[in-house]
């Protein structure tokens, strides 16, 4: 499905992503992680066309992301909060998206009907704009809008972070399904190594740009990682 | 500790992103900054002499007699332009300083804003003129002066107040226009008992000691008031809007602009600085009474009537336009991973500028009164707006890469970085090419065909709509990675 070679990104001449050969086939569910300025993100934005290559490209289901835009209608995001319209409602937002994704309303709502428990009553009908809801809440919001419309790729930076314990317990059960029974591929960066262990078939580690681990998860997978990151100095 | 705080507010300043332009636009700046002084001055001066030589022997009387009107229209422009002491305060909050310390460094910094200066750079020299030339007394002028400087200080803590609570301004907006307009029409004329007040302050100098309490104690009740309210759910809260909802299904019949459309309202409706965008459209529409009045004898010429009509109907399409993409800066990225079509996008920023130069076409109608030939020149504008300046401003705007704050008015009133060549050199389609349009069928035959010559121009550019729209789509394409990388840099 995702095909990346040969794929740097240097800024001043300091390179923040190098990475040679890395596939991702339909229907994984692929975890990214890594300290802080591994390139996780970068990685993402690259394949969202959001910044250029230095060298090198991404293919998305055969589509050169860089060039065409036509992996735009099966692919969805949510990076961080400026894939949000803060002066709208939850609900507003999620039929803009999905306006956009070619849904009309009653396809929205069935969907969102989907995700009341996971939205905790906190999200839908509460006269409040994005804007003001808290982060967690946000994040929420984002990606459930990111499911709408059927992607075939979703990817989700970090959607770990800043959510209560029931959220992400939740959300694993939901990016679980969403590979395993409906052949998404979903692409999920984290730093808590048990979730990401929890919800991945596959987890790549990344350092200072370079893929060092490549695991098929397993039990002795957490061990391996957990091993891995205290020997690594915080850089 | 005081120190501490300067320095603090001294790199806060320097370091903001609004001062990283380069050099000679600084050197502008200064400039500019330093002929505003020196107008401020010269009118400060020179106001003594034009008042008594045009309009009445006793420049004082004047002055207090508008004086309620300038304290009033101070009180706006506060509001609308001086920020409050309380940014910045979060991160000191857990810090170990005393919150009075904290909140009073917040409050005098006020005191010695920009906005309080400025007033004095009219009124010492104008006092200086009334005890020099006007024969006044030291101690009446000097009392009088006090008094007045206490009242605006008592502004300056209104301000705080206030600030963030819409429905006081609007009320005192709303009163300023009343009274305006019955002074105007002889019904009531509230200056003459306010005039009396500010005289009372010269005949009895002693009496400057009420407005400064005055101040004194709303200094008092401003850091009683901050400090009380000191706590992250209180006073330093963010302001939380209660939501609407609206389907506006009225817009469907659009079509698959519509999408677009409906957000773009919601943007301008529940965003400040869009809705401020609205409000200087608005004073747009009276800017031609400066023309057509023939209140400034430089623009009596009969080529200064179409620049007024393009601007008449144009304010909104000029102040939104030139910022097209910009508007949705803060969630570009979203919007760049999304399966957009960007001819829809653009042409819903569109139908609002038609919208809206349409409306404000049927507002201005009013130039009826000033004759045929004011009113058709709006018309005019408005065709040639239309047809060519909406086209010329998405173009500009798509090289504008300026990230917009929706939240706040900050930079409202003009921005350096929307300065550069390329948009200036879109002036002069947008202004200078229909005034000459306008010229040749003047010179030709008469104003008739003036006018006609540039509606025909206006029709003409409406059938390159889809061309410029094609050249706008491949210059947003083209700068995507650069848009994207210029929105991220909040400040």
């Amino acid at each position: 499905m995702i095909t990346t070679t040969n794929l740097s990104k240097s800024y001043n001449g300091v390179t923040v992503l190098n990475i040679e050969n890395l596939d991702i086939p339909k229907g994984q569910s692929f975890g990214l992680v890594g300290n802080n300025g591994a390139g996780k993100t970068t990685y993402f934005s690259l394949l969202l066309d959001l910044i250029q290559p230095t060298t090198g490209h991404i293919k998305n289901n055969n589509v050169l992301v860089s060039e065409s835009e036509d992996w735009k209608p099966f692919t969805s995001a949510f990076i961080d909060e400026t894939f949000l319209i803060g002066y709208l409602t939850a609900e507003e937002y999620f039929y803009f998206i999905g306006e956009l994704r070619g849904q009309n309303k009653q396809d929205v709502d069935a969907i969102l009907a989907q995700f009341e428990d996971f939205f905790h009553g906190e999200i839908l009908k509460q006269k409040k704009y994005l804007r003001d809801l808290s982060k967690g809440n946000q994040k929420k919001a984002g990606i459930v809008a990111a499911l709408i419309g059927n992607p075939e790729v979703i990817i989700l930076d970090e959607p770990f972070a800043n959510l209560d314990p029931t959220t992400q317990i939740r959300l694993k059960g939901i990016i679980k399904d969403l590979a395993k029974t409906q052949g998404v591929t979903v692409l999920v960066s984290s730093h808590d190594l048990l979730h990401v262990t929890d919800v991945c078939e596959r987890i790549v580690v990344l350092e200072k740009g370079e893929v060092i681990k490549d695991l098929a998860t397993s039990e002795a997978t957490l061990k391996e990682l957990e091993a891995h990151f205290s020997g690594v100095t915080e850089s | 500790m005081l120190k501490n705080f300067i320095s603090l507010e001294w790199k806060s300043f320097f370091r903001s992103a609004s001062f990283k332009v380069n050099l000679v636009l600084k050197i502008f700046m200064i400039i500019g900054a330093f002929f505003m002084l020196l107008y401020a001055v010269g009118i400060g001066i020179g106001a003594y002499f034009i008042i008594e030589e045009l309009v009445d022997p006793n420049p004082l009387k004047v002055i207090n007699k508008y004086l309620i009107f300038y304290l009033t229209v101070d009180l706006v422009i506060r509001y609308f332009l001086q920020k409050m002491p309380i940014v910045n305060i979060k991160p000191l909050l857990y810090l170990p300083l005393q919150k009075n310390q904290i909140v009073s460094f917040g409050i005098n910094k006020t005191m010695i804003s920009f906005f309080n200066i400025l007033h004095g750079f009219f009124f010492i020299p104008f006092s200086i003129v009334l005890i020099v030339k006007g024969g006044h007394e030291f101690v009446n002028v000097l009392g009088w002066h006090l008094a007045l400087l206490g009242l605006f200080f008592c502004n300056n803590f209104i301000n705080i107040f206030v600030n963030s609570k819409d429905v006081v301004f609007y009320s005192i907006i709303g009163i300023l226009i009343t009274l305006g307009g019955l002074i105007y029409y002889d019904i009531f004329d509230i200056t003459v008992y306010t005039a009396p007040i500010f005289q009372a302050f010269f005949d009895r100098p002693y009496l400057a000691i009420i407005p400064l309490v005055l101040a004194f104690v709303l200094y008092k009740m401003a850091f009683s008031y901050f400090r009380k309210n000191f706590y992250l759910d209180a006073g330093l809260a963010k302001k939380v809007d209660i939501a609407e909802t609206d389907n506006m299904s009225w817009l469907d019949r659009f079509g698959s602009v519509s999408t677009f459309l409906k957000n773009d309202i919601k943007l301008i409706k529940r965003n400040k600085r869009s809705k401020t965008t609205v409000i200087m459209s608005v004073v747009f529409i009276f800017y031609g009474l400066l023309f057509f009045t023939g209140a400034v004898e430089v623009y009596d010429g009969p080529f200064w009537r179409v620049f007024a009509g393009i601007f008449i109907s144009g304010g909104f399409l000029f102040s939104f336009g030139q910022f097209v993409p910009s508007w949705d800066s803060a969630y570009y990225p979203l919007m760049m991973s999304q399966n957009i079509r960007y001819k829809e996008y653009l042409e819903s920023k569109w139908y609002l500028m038609v919208i809206a130069t349409i409306a404000s076409t049927l507002l201005a109608s009013f130039y009826l009164y000033f004759g045929w030939q004011a009113y058709a020149a709006v018309v005019v504008g408005a065709i040639y707006n239309i047809g060519v300046n909406s086209h010329v401003v998405l173009w500009g705007g798509a090289y504008i890469k300026t990230p917009i704050d929706l939240t706040s008015n900050k930079k409202a009133f003009g921005d350096k970085k929307a300065f550069n060549v390329k948009t200036l050199l879109l002036t002069i389609p947008k202004l200078v090419l229909p005034m000459i349009i306008y010229a040749v069928g003047h010179f030709i035959q008469g104003e008739m065909l003036g006018f006609v010559l540039v509606a025909v121009f206006g029709l003409f550019g409406f059938l390159f709509k889809n061309k410029v729209f094609e050249i706008i789509e491949k210059i947003y394409k083209a700068e995507k990675y650069k848009t994207l990388a210029a929105y991220k840099q909040n400040n």
